[in-house]
């Protein structure tokens, strides 16, 4: 899946900074220094904007264009922050043929944005992964923590609404 | 040195210990086909396309990265298994491949299209999902066309070897793409126009903007007065793209073509070189007897100045304030030339043929020309040139040598070395030296400075005065020597700093040379021999004997840093951002 660029506006703070200018720091000599900081960077921020990715490429002297490539890479990183409530639908074989893509596109419509991003208000943001393992209960969504299994298309405004209110 | 005995295809060979199996099948006659390899910058070992037979080892391997390392390896280079195997590769290529080769830039010079028709592959073999991608104009040098990239990363390697680096492979699988961070175009990155990755792209996914059409309309124009000047190295390369051997001179053939095609005038740029060492060396002097910044580097390359704009702003004060080569000869068409000849400089449309494709970028560049009108109107590269001559059905080979029109067609042996790192150095030195002693001083032989190797330091003794200079070639050594200079811990007074690796000819717009060619081949060393050659038989060494150059300065420009002088031939430098811009 590509992967989405935020067109959120940064907001890190100096204290975050702070702490990825520790790690960088830390690592600045070790060879392959990129993943163990975009990692932790990811930590810190909880995802890899463009500012940060570019404070990575100055801090460690490596061009921009290879932090992005690692980035972009590994399915671990996030070019968007994850909402307050990240929806995860599992794209699994179960679940998907059992609908599970349905499920996605449903949700894509209801919160108008596509997977891998998140909603302006930054209340929810949408991720698409691989089998959680509830293979019993496909389909099947996370909210956070909590377990949505047997989906039907039918129900996702409810869920959405429920955590609109809360 | 230990030597090994092996066969290759059955037969004894005996070679150096660790030789890879490329190199070695090379050095015995024999051709593998590669498509990632380049040496020394990207021996990755990606596209399988060298895949060898080894006995003994558990599957097929690369011969551009396996080194062979036993006594009595036996390897096969050309099995049924191993040209199905390749056939496979390049149908598995193609199959997300655009395959338009008849409108292709590159047809005919494709390394992709060559191996195909070798290899007698059935391009619709693998029919699914094609990735679309919008060609990426956002920059007045070149076009990105990844639907005809094969993400063999050379462009990558080369880019990185610049120490630009604002190209790389993002995102995975299927969606691998070589592009810019966060997906810009390269026209919002520091990207410094060098052109070195379209120079190995091996197909047709990297190449300049072409030009030429704006060339053919002004010269079908009857109200245009078209004058054309080609810069020193074109003449050393121009011949590669009608099959001569590398490092032929085609002065009097490419003076006849560009004749044939209509221009109404043909200068040349060694004119402009000589009036940047009469400015530069007068500059150079003053600085040192004035106490200005040093040392003073060089200004032609534009690609260099762009580098230096972006990546090392703080030295620009050390840039000297000369206009390259090209934007000299320019504003002195549309002044000089123009008084003389009596046209309107309005009417006139000045094009140069460079090694280049940051020239394209330079004649666009603020601080150039004079009156609202740009000192070049239109940039071309060598390779552009000899694409409007078989447009024009001139057969080059056959052509008899013609000259260089008068007034600005008489260049010295200091103005054609210019194409050759060292070069620029090694002019400014022999008119310095001159300068300074008063005297026609007869050893004019900078030798120290010649050379292809990336960093050269030398020091002179000239009137008594001690200077100390480095020449470097290739961004990636230019950034050792600037990182000295940043620090103060460099002494020297003059360098000479030229983007593309050996000078300018092995710039972004000269002759494509295949993967296998560039590899085994000092294509550097081979066509800068042709420039000192000509610098030996030119009737005029040194930049001040030329007599063109005298009678400018008497008729027109007055002295050397004469007010005129820096009116129409020095410019100044923005700092730029570095990444994105």
């Amino acid at each position: 899946m590509l992967k989405k660029i935020s067109s959120l506006p940064f907001q890190g703070t100096p204290e975050q900074e702070a702490k990825l200018k520790e790690v960088i720091e830390k690592h600045k000599d070790d060879p392959g220094a990129v993943m163990p900081v975009l990692q932790e960077a990811q930590d810190i921020y909880g995802y890899l904007p463009i500012e940060v990715q570019q404070m990575i490429a100055e801090g460690l002297n490596v061009p921009v264009d290879e932090v992005y490539g690692v980035a972009t890479f590994y399915s671990q990183f996030a070019l968007s922050p994850k909402g307050k409530y990240n929806i995860s639908v599992c794209l699994g074989t179960a679940c998907y043929v059992k609908g599970s893509g349905n499920v996605l596109n449903k949700l894509t419509e209801e919160l108008g944005i596509d997977a891998e991003e998140c909603t302006a208000d930054g209340l929810f943001s949408l991720t698409a992964c691989r089998c959680i393992g509830a293979c019993g209960l496909a389909p099947v969504m996370t909210v956070n923590d909590d377990v949505y299994g047997r989906l039907t298309i039918d129900e996702i405004p409810g869920i959405i609404k429920k955590y609109k209110g809360a | 040195m230990e030597m090994l005995n092996i066969k290759i295809n059955g037969r004894d060979y005996t070679v150096e210990k660790n030789t890879t199996i490329l190199e070695a099948c090379h050095k015995f006659g024999i051709k593998i086909p590669t498509l990632c390899y380049l040496k020394d910058i990207n021996e990755i070992g990606a596209c399988r396309m060298c895949l060898c037979e080894v006995k003994g080892a558990r599957s097929l391997v690369a011969a551009c990265v396996y080194p062979i390392d036993r006594e009595g390896t036996e390897i096969f280079t050309n099995t049924p298994q191993i040209r199905e195997n390749r056939k496979t590769t390049l149908e598995l290529l193609l199959s997300n491949h655009d395959k338009k080769c008849l409108s292709c830039p590159r047809s005919d010079n494709c390394e992709l299209q060559t191996l195909c028709l070798e290899y007698g592959v059935d391009e619709q073999k693998f029919v699914g999902a094609e990735t679309h991608y919008d060609e990426d104009v956002s920059t007045l040098h070149l076009v990105r066309n990844n639907n005809k990239c094969i993400l063999c990363r050379r462009c990558v390697a080369a880019c990185n070897e610049q120490f630009v680096g604002v190209i790389g492979a993002i995102n995975r699988g299927f969606d691998t793409a070589i592009g810019c961070a966060f997906d810009k175009p390269l026209g919002e990155v520091s990207c410094v126009s060098c052109g070195q990755c379209t120079v190995v792209c091996p197909t047709g996914a990297l190449v300049e903007k072409d030009n030429t059409a704006e060339v053919f309309k002004a010269i079908a124009d009857p109200t245009k007065h078209v004058v054309v000047h080609t810069a020193p190295s074109i003449r050393a390369t121009l011949g590669e793209c009608f099959g001569m051997p590398i490092g032929t001179n085609v002065t009097g053939k490419m003076v006849s073509a560009l004749k044939l095609l209509g221009f109404d005038k043909v200068f040349d740029t060694n004119f402009g070189a000589d009036l940047t060492i009469m400015e530069e060396g007068t500059e150079f002097i003053q600085r040192v007897q004035n106490g200005g910044v040093l040392p003073m580097i060089t200004s032609c390359s534009p690609g260099w100045v762009k580098f230096c704009e972006h990546y090392y702003p703080d030295l620009i004060p050390h840039l000297s304030t000369c206009k390259s080569p090209q934007q000299m000869q320019g504003a002195m068409i549309k002044s000089y030339y123009a008084e003389k000849a009596g046209i309107d400089p309005k009417d006139i449309v000045v094009v140069s043929v460079m090694p280049c494709v940051a020239k394209k970028f330079e004649i666009k560049r603020d601080d150039q020309g004079r009156d609202g009108m740009q000192d070049n109107d239109i940039s071309i590269t060598t390779r552009e040139l000899a694409k409007m001559i078989k447009t024009a059905g001139i057969q080059f080979t056959d052509l008899p040598d013609d000259q260089f029109d008068s007034l600005m067609g008489i260049g010295s042996g200091a103005g054609t070395i210019f194409g050759a790192t060292g070069g620029v150095m090694e002019a400014a030195l022999r008119t310095v030296a001159d300068v300074l002693t008063g005297e026609d001083l007869k050893q004019i032989d900078y030798k120290e400075v010649r050379g292809t190797d990336g960093i050269k330091e030398a020091t002179y003794e000239v009137a008594g005065m001690t200077v100390k200079v480095a020449v470097c070639s290739g961004l990636k050594n230019a950034a050792v020597v600037l990182d000295k200079v940043r620090a103060g811990e460099a002494d020297y007074q003059f360098i000479e700093i030229m983007c593309c690796p050996g000078g300018c000819v092995n710039g972004g717009g000269q002759p494509i040379q295949p993967g296998h060619v560039r590899n085994f081949v000092d294509l550097k060393a081979l066509r800068a021999k042709a420039l000192y050659e000509d610098d030996l038989n030119l009737p005029y060494r040194k930049s001040h004997d030329n007599p063109e150059i005298k009678a400018i300065y008497d008729e027109y420009l007055g002295k050397p840093g004469s007010h005129l002088a820096h009116e129409l031939l020095h410019t100044s430098y923005v700092a730029r951002k570095k990444n994105f811009v």
